[in-house]
């Protein structure tokens, strides 16, 4: 290699002639992975058993939109709830106000460490500890009091788990955002006497975002894909209706596929989504200084 | 030399002083980074503080413009008492909002610029006016192109920060702070992070701005454009303030030994500033 032939220096030389340079791994490596693409195709096509017209027949059967359906509330719910959550622990764990950074510190640990699957049976069981829920003076008078199987349904319980453990991751991934940005841009909101919310919501969280985004979005997934445990407490999300289903037909495979095809879908719209938020956040960041020279160039011409 | 802040910024020396810091004490853990400063500042006058690295000149402008707790002495802005308040029989520290409202009467020029990145120019220098002065859009936008005019960067309001090259971002920050009309303009080095062929650009803009009378503090260690702008010079070391003197004494007579040596030293390195 390092021993190449040199080209003598003459004018007959035109690099524009040249051709494309030989890479003989690439050749072999694109080779490869069109094998096996092309496997993978010829066994989703010629297995009959994943049955593709039982799965056109109940792609857009209306139980299993309505469950699709439910799993999509469920992901905006509880990622809002969640996210304004996460936020306020984010801040909380921040305080120089130690009882508020401590309480802080230890809902996210708590929460973060129970898998969320126990937190959706045991919310959903509350009712065992807790038979009524009361407002009132702590160890005194009582203004409102509900029983507690009334307030916790399915739903309500599948809010409460969810929101809980998204809560804990956000608070996170915002504080590391929060964390990113530099002391000097507090010191300057300081300086210009910007209150403490102006400060947060127009100068540190715009710059965070750029940290806080791409973990987010990662997380909205993992919570779509998430909302699926919650069929384990009878509740009408995208998996359940595909298990009712399959339980009186047992085409167990080709309804699983109808799940995997709608998680599919979402999930892509969704990354889309990401890419268009982080460009907008990206506004003033040293984004275009990153890409190569070349690849500039390139595109410029 | 002196043209400037002799003839049409006299400093006023016969009312109080805008600001006044009185036995002034900070420290980092055991580490004492202001031990007892005493300092006035009168209308119209330009203060240059110097002194050698790790003498606490960041952290006195730092501690005046409450971006640092302090641990004893006082500082007074137009004779009101910085940072605390007589409440219930004792001296208490002001409530966030009253200390915001102190800070708003004072503004800062940082080292690192501190300019908000994801904000135009223009934004940069019209948020302060509008959001904590009360100025309306139109108002602060006229007063924000009319100081890009004066620093020379009209042509840049709609830029981002990062398009410019650091001169002109210290441009644009001082027009951040000129915005604001604070009673006092603080710089902490402004010339220290740039390239020394940006330094010129800047220091000429904070002149112009020092000639139209404004009440200044600044940090620097550019002598010879202490000796030309400044009206009275400061000189720290090890916290403390060893000599405070009109500018022209400053460095045509040092009194003390320590200050003697550095001016000899740092003066080994000149630079020329055109005055
Ligand atoms: N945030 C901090 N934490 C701990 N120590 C600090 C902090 N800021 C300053 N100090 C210490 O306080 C002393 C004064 O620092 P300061 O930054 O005010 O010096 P300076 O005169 O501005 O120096 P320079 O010319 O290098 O900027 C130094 O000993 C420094 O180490
Ligand atoms: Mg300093």
């Amino acid at each position: 290699m390092t021993n190449a032939p040199v080209v003598p220096a003459t004018a007959a030389i035109d690099v524009a002639t040249a051709r494309r340079r030989i890479r003989p791994a690439r050749i072999i490596g694109g080779t490869l992975i069109l094998i096996v693409v092309l496997s993978v195709i010829w066994f989703l096509v010629s297995n009959e058993r994943f049955e593709w017209d039982v799965v056109a027949e109940y792609l857009f059967n209306p139980s299993v939109l309505l469950g699709l359906g439910m799993s999509l509330v469920l992901t905006v719910v509880c990622m809002v709830l969640g996210s304004i959550l996460g936020t306020m622990l984010a801040a909380g764990q921040l305080s120089d106000f130690w009882p508020v950074k401590a309480a802080s510190i230890a809902f996210v640990g708590v929460f973060r460490g129970i898998p969320p699957l126990v937190q959706l049976i045991f919310w959903f069981n509350l009712a065992y500890l807790l038979p009524r829920i009361t407002v009132g003076v702590p160890f005194g008078p009582e203004f409102f009091s509900w029983s507690t199987n009334d307030l916790i349904t399915p739903l309500t319980a599948a809010i409460i788990g969810l929101s809980l453990h998204e809560a804990a991751y956000m608070a996170e991934i915002v504080r590391a955002g929060m964390l990113s940005v530099d002391q000097g841009q507090h010191d300057a909101a300081s300086a210009m006497g910007f209150s403490r919310w102006h400060t947060f919501s127009r100068i540190v969280l715009p710059q965070a975002m750029r940290v806080i985004i791409p973990p987010t979005g990662s997380q909205v997934i993992a919570l779509l894909k998430g909302t699926s445990l919650v069929s384990v407490i009878a509740m009408g999300d995208l998996l359940h209706a595909v298990q009712v289903i399959y339980n009186r037909t047992y085409e167990v495979v080709p309804m699983l596929i109808v799940a995997v095809i709608w998680y599919l879908v979402v999930v892509t719209v969704l990354t889309l989504i990401q890419r268009r938020v982080e460009q907008h956040f990206g506004r003033g960041a040293a984004r275009d200084g990153m890409r190569r020279p070349a690849r500039r160039a390139k595109e410029a011409n | 030399m002196h043209e400037a802040s002799g003839m049409i910024a006299l400093p006023d020396t016969e009312k109080p002083p805008v600001l006044e810091v009185t036995g002034l004490r900070k420290h980092f853990g055991d580490q004492v980074a202001l031990d007892g400063v005493d300092l006035k500042v009168y209308e119209g006058e330009v203060v240059a503080v110097l002194g050698p690295s790790g003498s606490g000149k960041s952290t006195l402008v730092r501690c005046i413009d409450q971006l640092e707790s302090i641990d004893g002495g006082a500082m007074f802005l137009d004779g009101e008492l910085l940072g605390y308040e007589q409440s219930h029989g004792h001296l208490r520290p002001l409530a966030d909002a009253a200390r915001k409202r102190q800070q708003r009467r004072m503004s800062m020029v940082f080292q690192q610029f501190n300019l908000f990145p994801h904000w135009t120019v223009l934004r940069n220098i019209t948020e302060a006016p509008m959001v904590v002065h009360g100025a309306t859009p139109a108002e602060a936008r006229e007063r924000a192109m009319e100081l890009l005019r004066r620093v020379g960067l009209e042509d840049k309001a709609n830029a981002y920060p990062r398009h410019l090259s650091g001169g002109q971002q210290q441009r644009v920050a001082i027009a951040r702070s000129a915005a604001v009309d604070p009673r006092i303009l603080l710089f902490d080095e402004p010339t220290s992070s740039l390239d020394p062929e940006l330094v010129d650009e800047v220091l000429q803009t904070i002149k112009k701005l020092a000639s139209t009378g404004r009440t200044m503090v600044v940090v620097t260690h550019e002598l010879e454009f202490a000796r030309n702008v400044a009206d009275r010079c400061v000189f720290m070391a090890a916290g403390r303030v060893i000599e405070d003197r009109p500018a022209e004494d400053f460095f045509e007579d040092p009194r003390s030994e320590r200050l003697r040596t550095f001016l000899a030293r740092s003066s080994r390195s000149p630079r020329e500033v055109s005055g």
